[in-house]
């Protein structure tokens, strides 16, 4: 770590004075002090955002909620509005990291926290997410944790956050204070920035934007809901792929299927295409087969994670008969009831 | 001089005669409740007077020469206190019981992550910063990094009989091709040292297995005499060989406390450890088996490749335990070490079996399949009369037993056919895996020290987690007739008798041997207090009895009684063969879409001579069990294809089982006295429940699924591979 | 700019004394309890959050000491293994260790206990994890929660299913004196 300066923020003014393009909130710390360990970043100043107040609310809004920016990761799983409408970002949430790093991290922090590739972690390699223009040392490297989609020439990290797979899923949004005290909405896709030239810009955030809440939709009522991650360790371990799925079916077909991808992309990966070829299908192991081809049509694989698409088919397969009925159930899919 | 205690005859089951009875019983440890409570101090954490702080900066080239050291980066930032570089610096930590220096290798930079200078500070926050951002310049060479490509090999080959006619005669066969890769030890605890001189003496506070040879290691690596040097280790956060031998860190701290005339610590980052300490090699291996038609080998061939640094002595015995599991007359080696710019491999717990076995093992489950019998039964049928190659009987050995009684309690006679039994998305399977491993003793010295009825043991023997302050504790206070508490234990200081360490599972039977022929040596003077024979005197509860006469040791040992114990091995090592046997059987279940396979039981049985302590024991057996549960199927160190160097090095991308992974364990004991072994009929036992545990898993699964994984470890990715081959 | 950062005030609440400190801003809540207050029982191993030996409580939340920083924590209450007990005095989780044989070296322990401590509190509070079959009651107790819950805590010794034996003994005493 090199030196820098602490200020703790009282307000969101307060907090938003000190940001720039040299200076970087601090939330759960989780994420970033992992990082500037090892100079991989590199702030001058940290401003603390955790004493701010109303942060760390969950609350109405509409027919959705709105989750503060400061809510613990295990305080979000495990709210009774979430576990009983949004199911699959519970799931999402329960499965990353552990209890401890979920009572630290924080909604706001979760979804900006940087990729896992080695080579971005490795500051003696090339790498444009960390370095730019130095090169990207994952192509013929060590390519496990990487991406296959909405990679560029530059980069091939994959976005890690399992959170955020959830949140992509619902259709939430995050809302943005802005340094003039303004506030805006973003979804997902707006938010995240694909890597293209400049894998090193990964959202389209200001240095002093401050993330405020994340806003989920009326709950998908009623749903099937599924979050599935497949890793290499039992627990405690980062997505090799994972699937979340919001899925209605009415009279034998399938009226909605909303679908997002994590570990196999450079950010939280929806595509409406695959969607939409199985809205108004009946469902079928082999309409699931194709939709899983379709999705990973455009993938560049490396030697190291050609085996994610073979991986993904099959759960994305496996998730879908379990969400549709054609198969039992398993822990990871639940149901969400009309709202009283 | 201690006298030392040659290993020539069996002998005498004095154990079973005492009758403190403490001995074998699943008694705490004593050092519990410190170690429960945060209070046991390990390495680190006795900060000296003025102490300052080192990190290490390590190489980032793979082969080449150090040119330069540009400290500008490192000026102004308050608290650098200087960088540290020396023609003793080592390469990389010394292999096991060495004895002597590693390779001190000047400029010369021989793996990518090779420790380089050491930047001290003031706090230990400046001293990161510093080693960050101290720039060093090379020159480089070409270097070789993939052990199946490089030019440079070493090949040891032996055998017996002539396998290729075996092979050519037999009714069954398998020839396949199997590979496992590089692990390493991540204990706990990052290795760390504390160093202070005082005039021409240094005493190191550091975390190591094998004292005795640590110091001369230190000696040797800063040129003084090993007299002048003193090592403490009383707790040791786990070590799996990665402390056997004197590492980086010490010989910066030692060199860095010298210079600087302040004590010094230096605590590897959990990085560093990956890179700087010595890992297991990778191993690529042929197994070809020749059998009868009903199952009986003619032969076996274990051939393998290993890799290290060249220069290093050590390389993976991956053939270990393939010379005495099994019969055959006709058997063939050859073992080849692939020379390689990559971090240097030594001993990793137990090195040979914990990857060899996975392959033999895997072997013997598709000879059985192919030939149509029974897992269990092909090794029943398999016994060896004798060690197959050397001839020499075994001492005791009740692997038939393990087998069986093993079978009999997981319930082996339900194991279904290959992938025929489903629950919703999991396959579930059963496989099985002998389990061998060799016996050794190691020189080894103790005091023991009555006073009244309390006595004190020391020895500079190390409890690394294995149990050694209950042992030695059991032993002193089972053949001094003192409760468990009248005892006490003092380990890990090189003023003490040198010990055998901790490392080979040698400890227990070793250095419990020396303090069980130190406390005997008190017996005798015991008995001779009382005037009765030896063989006459009872020692219970801090009380002496010899017929009617009954005198407190209060009273018979009001003056201390001090004696030294010693043993070394002797004729019995050779002309028995001597090892702990044992079967794994387990249950798992694999995922059907995903390919994840998770173990649902899983059950070893062992026989290892007495068993000096049934709940530590069993702990060290869970231990082993665990890490072949993880070489099965998790751990995985990735090197980078350009540079060799360590990718996964950190405890998030190297993959040690978690809580999840691993189920409740069953570990059955089995009663055996190994009368050749040393004068406890106690063999060791902290490896031997790795051995085939990992085959055992891998069995399993291609029981549930019919995937046979030979590329270990058995990811998701893999298991979909063959899934998909299969059609499912 | 900040490249002689001066040391910052913070006064934390460990173990239940008030503990005001100079530090760099630097210093992680970790090795502020190691270095500077000589409460060493939280231990090291990754300093990444890798493998939970520097659990503690804050604010009687379990979290990893090594990724936070000690000025964060203003006025917050800190508890360590040194105050869950002593060898004098041990908590019921740390006597159950000992019997239950929950570690070998001893190193990845304190945060075990800690963890194991948090564990059943947790359990008690109806928090839901990975495993629980279902949502929206209340997860049983049982050994696949345990572990699924326990898995932030790393033990290369693999005293797992000892660890498991003692906060499971502990779980059904505490059940059995509640009912
Ligand atoms: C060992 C380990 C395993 C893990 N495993 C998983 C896993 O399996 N799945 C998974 O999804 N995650 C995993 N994580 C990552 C973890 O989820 C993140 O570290 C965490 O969510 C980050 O949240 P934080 O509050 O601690 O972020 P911080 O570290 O505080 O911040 C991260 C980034 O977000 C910025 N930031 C934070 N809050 C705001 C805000 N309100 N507005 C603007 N910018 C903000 C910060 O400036 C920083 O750049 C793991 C982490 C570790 C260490
Ligand atoms: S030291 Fe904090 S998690 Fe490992
Ligand atoms: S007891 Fe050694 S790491 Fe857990």
């Amino acid at each position: 770590m090199r030196p820098f300066d602490y200020h703790r923020a009282t307000d969101l003014d307060d907090a938003s004075g000190h940001l720039n393009a040299s200076t970087q909130i601090i939330a759960g710390g989780t994420n970033l002090l992992d990082l500037m360990k090892l100079q991989v970043m590199t702030p001058q100043q940290l401003v603390d955002i955790n004493r701010i107040d109303g942060l760390d609310r969950i609350e109405p809004e509409g027919e959705g909620l709105r989750i503060g920016a400061l809510v613990p990761n295990s305080d979000l799983a495990g709210d009774e509005r979430i576990r009983r409408n949004y199911p699959v970002l519970s799931r999402a949430l329960l499965a990353g990291a552990s209890g401890q790093l979920r009572n630290k991290a924080t909604t706001g922090g979760n979804l900006l926290q940087r990729t896992r590739c080695p080579y971005f972690y490795e500051t003696a390699m090339p790498c444009n997410k960390r370095d730019p223009g130095t090169g990207c040392a994952a192509r013929g490297g060590a390519t496990r944790m990487n991406a296959v989609l909405g990679v560029s020439e530059h980069c091939i990290a994959a976005h890690p956050s399992d959170m955020a797979v959830g949140m992509r899923v619902l259709g939430a949004e995050v809302e943005i204070r802005r340094a003039d005290g303004s506030h805006t909405r973003k979804t997902l896709d707006e938010l995240y920035s694909l890597p293209g030239e400049r894998p090193d810009i990964e959202t389209t955030l200001s240095p002093d934007d401050i993330i405020t809440a994340v806003i989920l939709p009326a709950p998908v009522a009623p749903s099937v809901q599924s979050y599935r991650k497949v890793r290499d360790r039992a627990s405690y371990a980062f997505a090799l792929v994972s699937v979340a799925a919001v899925v209605q079916v009415e009279g034998g077909k399938i009226t909605r299927a909303d679908l997002a991808f994590g570990g196999i992309a450079s950010r939280p990966w929806r595509d409406p295409a695959v969607e939409a070829m199985l809205v108004g299908e009946t469902p079928s192991i082999d309409l699931f087969r194709a939709a899983g081809k379709r999705l990973v049509a455009a993938a560049e694989t490396q030697p190291g994670n050609a085996f994610k698409l073979p991986m993904v088919r099959r759960t994305l397969a496996g998730v879908l008969a379990e969400a549709t009925g054609l198969s039992e159930p398993t822990t990871g899919t639940d149901n969400v009831g009309e709202i009283a | 001089m201690t006298d030392m205690f040659r290993m020539d005859k069996p002998q005498p089951r004095l154990f079973d005669e005492t009758v403190q009875g403490v001995i074998g019983k699943p008694l705490d440890r004593p050092e519990g409740l410190l170690k429960v409570t945060g209070r046991a101090p390990y390495a680190a954490e006795v900060p000296e007077a003025n102490m300052v702080h080192g990190v290490l900066v390590r190489s980032t080239i793979t082969r080449g020469r150090l040119t330069g050291i540009d400290k500008s980066a490192l000026e102004g930032l308050s608290g650098i206190l200087g960088v540290i570089r020396s023609p003793e610096f080592v390469r990389n930590s010394a292999q096991g019981m060495a004895n002597e220096a590693p390779i001190q290798p000047e400029d010369h930079v021989a793996y990518f992550g090779q420790p380089m200078a050491l930047v001290v500070a003031e706090t230990f926050e400046a001293a990161r910063d510093g080693a960050h951002r101290l720039r060093l310049s090379y020159e480089t060479e070409h270097a070789e990094i993939d052990p199946t490509t490089t030019s440079e090999i070493d090949t040891k080959p032996d055998s017996f009989g002539d396998l290729d006619s075996a092979m050519a005669q037999a009714d069954v066969t398998i020839d396949q091709k199997y590979s496992t890769p590089g692990q390493v030890s991540a204990a706990m605890e990052p290795h760390a040292s504390i160093a202070w001189w005082e005039g021409d003496n240094v005493t190191l506070r550091g975390s190591y297995q094998m004292l005795r040879f640590n110091r001369n290691e230190l000696a040797d690596s800063l040129g003084i005499d090993p007299e002048n040097v003193r090592i403490l280790s009383p707790y040791v956060g786990g070590g799996f060989g990665s402390k056997l031998g004197i590492g980086s860190e010490a010989v910066a701290a030692a060199i860095a406390a010298r210079e600087l005339g302040r004590p010094v610590r230096v605590v590897m980052s959990r990085q560093h450890v990956f890179d700087m300490v010595l890992r297991r090699s990778e191993t690529h291996q042929r197994l070809r088996l020749a059998a009868k038609a009903d199952g009986t080998l003619l032969g076996i061939g274990h051939e393998d490749r290993v890799s290290n640094l060249p220069g290093e002595e050590f390389s993976e015995p991956t053939a270990m335990a393939t010379h005495f599991m099994y019969g055959g007359e006709n058997r063939l080696y050859n073992h080849e070490i692939a020379r390689i710019h990559r971090t240097p491999s030594g001993s990793v717990r137990a090195p040979g079996e914990a990857v060899g076995m996975l392959a033999l093992e895997s072997a013997m489950d598709e000879l059985a399949e192919v030939a149509g019998i029974d897992p269990v039964e092909l090794r029943l049928r398999n016994l060896p009369e004798k060690h197959p190659e050397k001839g020499v009987p075994f001492s005791s050995r009740r692997f038939e037993d393990c087998l069986r009684e093993g079978a009999k309690e997981f319930g082996w006679e339900n194991r279904t056919p290959t992938a025929s039994r489903r629950e919703g998305d999991w396959f579930i399977g059963c496989g099985m895996s002998g389990a061998g491993r060799a016996n050794m003793l190691v020189p080894s010295e103790a005091r023991v020290t009555l006073e009244g009825d309390r006595a004190i043991v020391e020895t500079d023997m190390t409890d690394i987690g294995t149990g050694s302050y209950a042992i030695l504790t059991q032993i002193a206070a089972e053949l001094l007739g003192l409760p468990m508490d009248r005892v006490e234990t003092r380990l890990g200081d090189t003023r003490f008798p040198g010990a055998s360490g901790s490392g080979g599972s040698v400890g227990a039977g070793s250095s419990g041997s020396s303090v069980f022929l130190a406390a005997k040596k008190i017996r005798a003077r015991l008995a001779e207090a009382m005037g009765c024979a030896e063989e006459d005197l009872t020692l219970q509860d801090g009380i002496a009895r010899s017929g009617n006469i009954q005198k407190p040791l209060s009273e018979l040992a009001a003056t201390a009684m001090t004696e030294e114990g010693g043993i070394k091995p002797g004729a019995m090592g050779k002309e028995f063969f001597q090892a702990g046997f044992g079967a794994h059987f387990v249950e798992i279940g694999v995922n059907a879409i995903t390919g994840e396979a998770r173990v649902r039981r899983m059950l070893g049985v062992f026989s290892a001579g007495r068993i000096l302590n049934e709940k530590t024991a069993t702990s060290q057996c869970i231990g082993g069990m665990v890490w072949g549960l993880g070489a099965a199927l998790t751990e995985e160190l990735q090197h980078d294809p350009r540079t060799g160097g360590i990718v996964s090095r950190d405890l998030a991308n190297y993959h040690v089982a978690s809580h999840a992974d691993v189920p409740m364990i069953d570990v059955r004991l089995l009663p055996e006295r190994d009368d050749q072994a040393n004068p406890m009929q106690a063999k060791g036992i902290g490896e031997l429940g790795i051995s085939g545990a990992g085959a055992a898993v891998t069995n399993a699964i291609y029981n549930a699924c019919g995937v046979r994984i030979r590329d270990f470890p058995a990811t998701p990715d893999k298991i979909i591979a063959g899934l998909e081959a299969l059609g499912r | 700019m900040a490249e002689r950062n001066p040391p910052q005030s913070v006064t934390l609440n460990v173990n239940g004394t008030s503990e005001t400190l100079e530090v760099d801003t630097r210093v992680t809540l970790l090795d502020a309890l190691r270095d500077h207050l000589n409460l060493t029982g939280t231990k090291k191993g990754c300093d990444h959050g890798q493998c939970g030996a520097c659990t503690v409580m804050v604010n009687g939340r379990r979290i990893n000491s090594c990724l936070t920083l000690a000025v964060m924590h203003e006025g917050d209450e800190i508890t360590t293994i040194e105050g869950i007990g002593t060898p004098e005095a041990p908590s019921d989780m740390q006597r159950a260790f000992v019997t239950c044989d929950g570690f070998q070296c001893g190193y990845c322990t304190p945060g075990q206990v800690m963890s194991g401590t948090a564990v059943l509190e947790e359990f008690r509070q109806g928090w839901p994890s990975h495993v629980s079959k279902d949502l929206t009651g209340n997860a049983d107790f049982n050994d696949e929660e345990l572990a699924e819950r326990m898995s932030g805590n790393l033990c290369r010794c693999s005293a797992y299913p000892g660890i498991r034996q003692a906060i499971t003994s502990v779980a059904t005493k505490t059940k059995e004196a509640a009912e």
